[in-house]
C-alpha cells in the first residue's frame, strides 16, 4: 500500500498530537463560546411575530418581537409582579392634554435616543411611525400594520412636529385613554426603512417598492429597543443581541443573545425545555408542569389581565334578560375546582380586573361560590330542578389564549348544572368564533347562542371594559357582541374618557368596572396566569402581571 | 411512447387548472374573515372596509380566481397577509425542507418495506413472514404523530441523544449535510418512513405471492434457476408496482405531514400549512397548496412515464 505525501501516515504520535491540538483548541474557545449568555424561547407562535414595528399574532407578537427591540412612548411597567401594571414614560418624558383643546395632546419627548442604525430619534420619527399607518397618502403608507395599530389607538388621528423634542398628536375626540393605547404604537426608524427603500429597483411600481422596503426592513429592523435584531430566518428564528447603548442603564440587556423558537405544539415545546435544546417555554401543557418542576425547572405565573368569561345576550328573548339569572350563574361557578382540575394554573376573578386593582370599584355584588344563593336567585326568577333555564353557549375546541375550552366549560356545564341551568354548546372553530365575535348575538352566525366564550386582554380600558359596555361598540362596530348598554354606561365611559388627570380617570373607570360587576353582562369565569416553565439558569425573571414580560432585566447563569 | 408522454402532459393541463379551482373554493368556502390576521376583532367596520379594499378581498371571487391565476401563470403567488412576504419563496422554502425530509423517509420506507415485503411474500406463513406482516400492519396503524411524541420522549428527553426538533442549530437557512444538522432529521424521518414502510411492505408481500404462483416461475426452477436466480426475476416482475406506490408515498409525503413537521417543529410544507391555516393567511394557503397539488400531478406524471419505460405494455395500452 502507498501514500501520496499529502496524506501523511496515521502514527500514534501524529494522532496524539493531533488530539493534543483539538484539545487546546477546544480550551482556548471554550472560554470565549462561555463569555456569551444566550437565552433560547420557544414562543407558542407558529411564525415569528412580525419584526417590522407592527408585530402581528396578539400581545405574544408585542412581548416578543415589539418591546425587546422597539420603544414606543409610553410603556407598561414590567418591574414589579406584586402590583398591577401601570404606565410609565418610553421615548416620552411627559405628556399632557391641551388644556384649551381636548383633542390635542403634547407628548415632550426623551433626547439623545438613537435608533439602532445610528440615527436620531426625535419628533419626525414620532410624526413618521404616525403617518406609516394612519396616512394613506404618506410614502411609507403600509397596510398590512394598519389593522394591528389603528385598532388599538382608535382616536389617534395625526401627529405634529412642534420642535425635535416635542410633538402634538390629535384624537377624533377627547380620550384620556391614549396614553395607554400609545403602548402599542411601536418606534421604528424612519431613516434606516428610506435606505431599504432608497435600494429596491427604480423600475418597481410605487406601491411595490414600499412593500419590499418594508419587507426588507422586516428581516434586518432597526428600533431603539434594549434589543438588535441580529439574525431572522423566516418561520424558523429570530436572533436578537444585546443593545449595550440603550438609553435606560437599567434595561440595558445583560443577556447577549436572545434567541426565538416557534413551536405551536405545546409537546414540542415541553420536550425542547427538558432535553435542553431552550431555556425557557411559554405555556407549558398542564400535565408537564410536574415533570418539569422534576427536572429543576422554574414554572412562572402570576395574574394576568386576561379574561376568560362567557359573554351574555342581551338580545330580545334571551334567558340572560334577567339581572338574577346572570347573578346566579356567576354565583354557582366553582371556580375552586376549576383551579384544581387547571393544576393551579389559573386566576380566580371576582370581577374583569381584581381587588386592588386602580380600576376595580368596590362592587355591591360579590362574586363568589355561593350555591345556596344562587339557587335562590333562580327560584326567584321562577326556575328549579323540574323546570330548568336552558343556555346555549358558542365555544371553541382551541385556540389562542383560550386556555384549555373544552374540559374547562364541560366542568362550568357541571357547575351550573346544580343551580337549575341546562347548558347546551354550540362547539366551533376558533378563527370562526373569533369572527362571529364581531357579528353579534342578533347575527345569523350565533346559532341560537346565548353566550359566547371569547376569552380577551384587558390591558387598557377600551379592551377590558369599553367594547362590551358602549352602545357605540354595537356589532358590527366592535365586541358587544351581547348587545348590552344604555346611557348610564355610555356616560360612565364618556366620563373616563374626559378624566385627564391620571387619578380621576381611574377613579372614573372604577365607577365603571363596579357597575359591571354588578349588572353582571359576563359570567367571569377564570383569569389566565400565563404560565411559563423556565430553565433555573435564567435569573432575575420578573413576571409582572401582564401580558408581557421584560427580557432586558434578566441575566443567565 | 412519445404520444403516451404526450398525451400525459396534456391530461395534466386541465387537472391543473381544476386543481387551482378547487384550492381556491375550499379556502374562500371555509368560514371566518381572510383578514383575521392582521385585523383584530375590534376593528372599526371603516377600518375592515378600507382593508378589504387595499388587499381587494372586495372584489367577486371570479374576479379574484382570475387574478389569482393569472399571476400564479407568472410565478407570482402573491403576498402573505400575515408576513408580508412573498408566497412563492415561503412555499418553495418549505417545500425544499419537506422534500429533504420526505425523500429521506420514502427510501428509510422503501428499503425496509421492500426487505420485509420480498421477505414475507418469499416465505410466506413462516415466522419471517408473520413478523414482517406484523411490522408493516405496525407500521401502517400507529398514528405517526403519537410514534413521533414518544420517540422523542425516548430519544430526546430520557436518552438525550438526538435533538427533539427544529432543522439545525442555525435552522434551514444553514443547512449542511454533517451530523450536526443529520441529526435534526432522523427522528422525524424515522417517524415519517413508517407508513410508506408498512404499505410497501404489504404491496410487495402480495406481489411476491402473486408473481410465485405464476407459471414462468415454475419454469424457472425447471430450467435450474437458484433460489437467488429466481428471486431476482421475481423482483424485477415486482419492481414496477413497487415503484409507483413508492411514487405514490413521496407525493404523499412532499405534501408534508401537518402533523410530524409540527411535532420535530421541521419547517417544512406541513409546518407552513399549519401556520397558514391558523393564521388564516388565504394567499400562503392557496399558495402552498397549490405548489404541492402539483407536486403530486407532476409526480403521478413522472412515475407513470417511468412506468412505461419499465414496461413498455403500458404505453401501448
Amino acid at each position: 500500500m502507498t501514500r501520496t505525501p499529502s496524506t501523511p501516515a496515521l502514527t500514534g504520535s501524529r494522532l496524539s498530537a493531533c488530539c493534543l491540538a483539538a484539545a487546546l483548541l477546544w480550551l482556548g474557545a471554550s472560554p470565549a463560546a462561555a463569555q456569551e449568555k444566550v437565552l433560547r424561547i420557544a414562543m407558542t407562535a407558529a411564525d415569528i411575530p412580525r419584526t417590522l414595528g407592527q408585530p402581528d399574532q396578539g400581545f405574544e407578537g408585542n412581548r416578543f418581537t415589539g418591546i425587546p427591540m422597539y420603544d414606543a412612548l409610553t410603556h407598561w411597567d414590567l418591574s414589579r409582579a406584586d402590583a398591577p401594571s401601570v404606565l410609565v414614560p418610553g421615548l416620552a418624558l411627559s405628556w399632557a392634554v391641551d388644556a384649551k383643546d381636548k383633542t390635542k395632546w403634547v407628548f415632550k419627548l426623551r433626547p439623545g435616543v438613537k435608533f439602532h442604525d445610528g440615527s436620531a430619534f426625535n419628533a419626525d420619527a414620532v410624526v413618521w411611525n404616525v403617518r406609516k399607518v394612519l396616512d394613506k397618502d404618506a410614502p411609507h403608507f403600509d397596510a398590512s400594520q394598519v389593522g394591528v395599530t389603528a385598532s388599538r389607538m382608535p382616536t389617534l388621528r395625526s401627529a405634529r412636529k412642534i420642535d425635535d423634542a416635542t410633538v402634538e398628536l390629535a384624537t377624533s375626540e377627547p380620550d384620556a385613554f391614549l396614553p395607554l393605547n400609545l403602548t402599542n404604537l411601536f418606534i421604528a426608524s424612519p431613516a434606516h426603512w428610506q435606505k431599504k427603500y432608497d435600494a429596491t429597483p427604480a423600475s418597481q411600481a410605487a406601491a411595490d417598492r414600499v412593500k419590499t422596503a418594508w419587507a426588507a426592513f422586516a428581516a434586518d429592523s432597526s428600533g431603539t429597543g434594549p434589543f438588535k435584531m441580529a439574525r431572522f430566518v423566516p418561520r424558523e428564528r429570530l436572533e436578537l443581541v444585546a443593545n449595550k447603548a440603550y438609553w435606560d442603564p437599567k434595561r440595558t440587556p445583560k443577556i447577549d443573545r436572545v434567541v426565538m423558537l416557534p413551536m405551536p405544539e405545546a409537546n414540542a415545546r415541553t420536550a425542547a425545555l427538558l432535553s435542553g435544546q431552550v431555556d425557557w417555554i411559554e405555556a407549558p401543557s398542564p400535565d408537564a408542569m410536574a415533570s418539569i418542576q422534576g427536572r429543576g425547572h422554574k414554572i412562572y405565573f402570576n395574574q394576568q389581565p386576561h379574561v376568560w368569561p362567557w359573554q351574555l345576550s342581551f338580545a330580545e328573548g334571551s334567558p340572560w334578560l334577567d339581572k338574577r339569572v346572570r347573578q346566579a350563574a356567576n354565583l354557582c361557578v366553582d371556580r375552586t375546582g376549576l383551579l384544581k382540575l387547571l393544576g393551579g394554573m389559573m386566576g380566580v376573578p371576582q370581577g374583569t380586573v381584581p381587588p386592588g386593582h386602580p380600576w376595580w370599584g368596590n362592587p355591591k355584588f360579590e362574586i363568589k361560590h355561593d350555591v345556596a344563593a344562587a339557587k335562590k336567585l333562580m327560584a326567584e326568577a321562577g326556575h328549579s330542578q323540574a323546570k330548568p333555564l336552558k343556555v346555549k353557549v358558542q365555544i371553541s375546541a382551541s385556540g389562542s389564549g383560550q386556555m384549555q375550552p373544552l374540559p374547562m366549560n364541560e366542568f362550568v356545564q357541571q357547575s351550573l348544572k346544580a343551580c337549575y341551568f341546562d347548558v347546551q354548546f354550540d362547539v366551533i372553530e376558533w378563527n370562526t368564533l373569533f369572527t362571529n365575535w364581531r357579528k353579534g348575538a342578533k347575527d345569523p352566525s350565533a346559532n341560537g347562542a346565548n353566550a359566547i366564550n371569547v376569552s380577551y386582554a384587558a390591558m387598557d380600558p377600551f379592551f377590558a371594559m369599553v367594547r362590551f359596555t358602549s352602545t357605540k361598540a354595537f356589532p358590527p362596530v366592535s365586541n358587544n357582541w351581547g348587545y348590552f348598554g344604555n346611557d348610564e354606561f355610555d356616560k360612565l365611559i364618556a366620563d373616563a374618557r374626559t378624566s385627564f388627570d391620571d387619578k380621576a380617570r381611574d377613579a372614573a373607570l372604577a365607577k365603571l368596572h363596579a357597575r359591571i360587576v354588578e349588572e353582571a353582562p359576563f359570567v367571569w369565569i377564570a383569569h389566565d396566569v400565563g404560565p411559563r416553565a423556565m430553565s433555573a439558569k435564567v435569573k432575575n425573571v420578573v413576571q409582572p402581571r401582564s401580558w408581557f414580560i421584560d427580557i432586558a432585566t434578566m441575566t443567565m447563569e | 411512447m412519445i404520444a403516451f408522454l404526450l398525451r400525459r402532459l396534456l391530461y395534466t393541463l386541465p387537472i391543473m387548472l381544476g386543481v387551482a379551482l378547487v384550492c381556491f373554493a375550499l379556502v374562500h368556502l371555509a368560514p371566518g374573515d381572510p383578514l383575521v390576521s392582521i385585523l383584530p376583532p375590534d376593528a372599526s367596520g371603516e377600518l375592515q372596509a378600507q382593508l378589504r379594499q387595499l388587499y381587494g378581498f372586495d372584489r367577486s371571487y371570479p374576479e379574484q380566481f382570475a387574478g389569482w391565476v393569472w399571476r400564479a401563470l407568472q410565478g407570482d403567488l402573491g403576498t402573505s397577509i400575515a408576513s408580508g412576504r412573498a408566497v412563492a419563496d415561503e412555499v418553495l422554502k418549505a417545500v425544499g425542507n419537506t422534500l429533504r425530509l420526505a425523500v429521506f423517509a420514502t427510501l428509510v420506507g422503501f428499503a425496509f418495506g421492500s426487505l420485509f415485503g420480498f421477505v414475507a411474500g418469499y416465505f410466506q406463513n413462516s415466522w419471517v413472514d408473520k413478523a414482517a406482516s406484523l411490522t408493516a400492519v405496525l407500521g401502517v396503524s400507529v398514528p405517526h404523530y403519537w410514534l413521533g411524541m414518544v420517540l422523542v420522549i425516548v430519544f430526546a428527553v430520557q436518552l438525550p441523544w438526538l435533538p427533539p426538533g427544529g432543522a439545525g442549530p442555525g435552522g434551514s437557512a444553514d443547512w449542511r449535510w454533517n451530523w450536526e444538522h443529520m441529526q435534526h432529521l432522523i427522528l422525524p424521518a424515522l417517524t415519517m418512513s413508517v407508513i410508506p414502510m408498512g404499505i410497501i411492505a404489504r404491496t410487495v408481500r402480495a406481489l411476491v405471492a402473486e408473481i410465485l404462483a405464476q407459471e414462468f416461475v415454475v419454469g424457472l426452477r425447471a430450467r435450474g434457476l437458484t433460489d437467488v436466480g429466481v428471486f431476482l426475476h421475481v423482483v424485477k416482475n415486482a419492481a414496477p408496482t413497487a415503484l409507483a406506490v413508492m411514487g405514490l408515498q413521496l407525493g404523499y409525503l412532499l405534501g408534508g405531514s401537518i402533523l410530524i413537521e409540527t411535532v420535530f417543529s421541521w419547517p417544512g410544507a406541513g409546518f407552513l400549512l399549519n401556520s397558514a391555516i391558523f393564521q388564516r393567511d388565504l394567499p400562503l394557503l392557496q399558495g402552498t397548496i397549490l405548489v404541492l397539488a402539483m407536486f403530486f400531478v407532476v409526480l403521478n406524471l413522472a412515475v407513470d412515464m417511468v412506468q412505461s419505460l419499465l414496461d413498455p405494455r403500458i404505453a401501448r395500452a
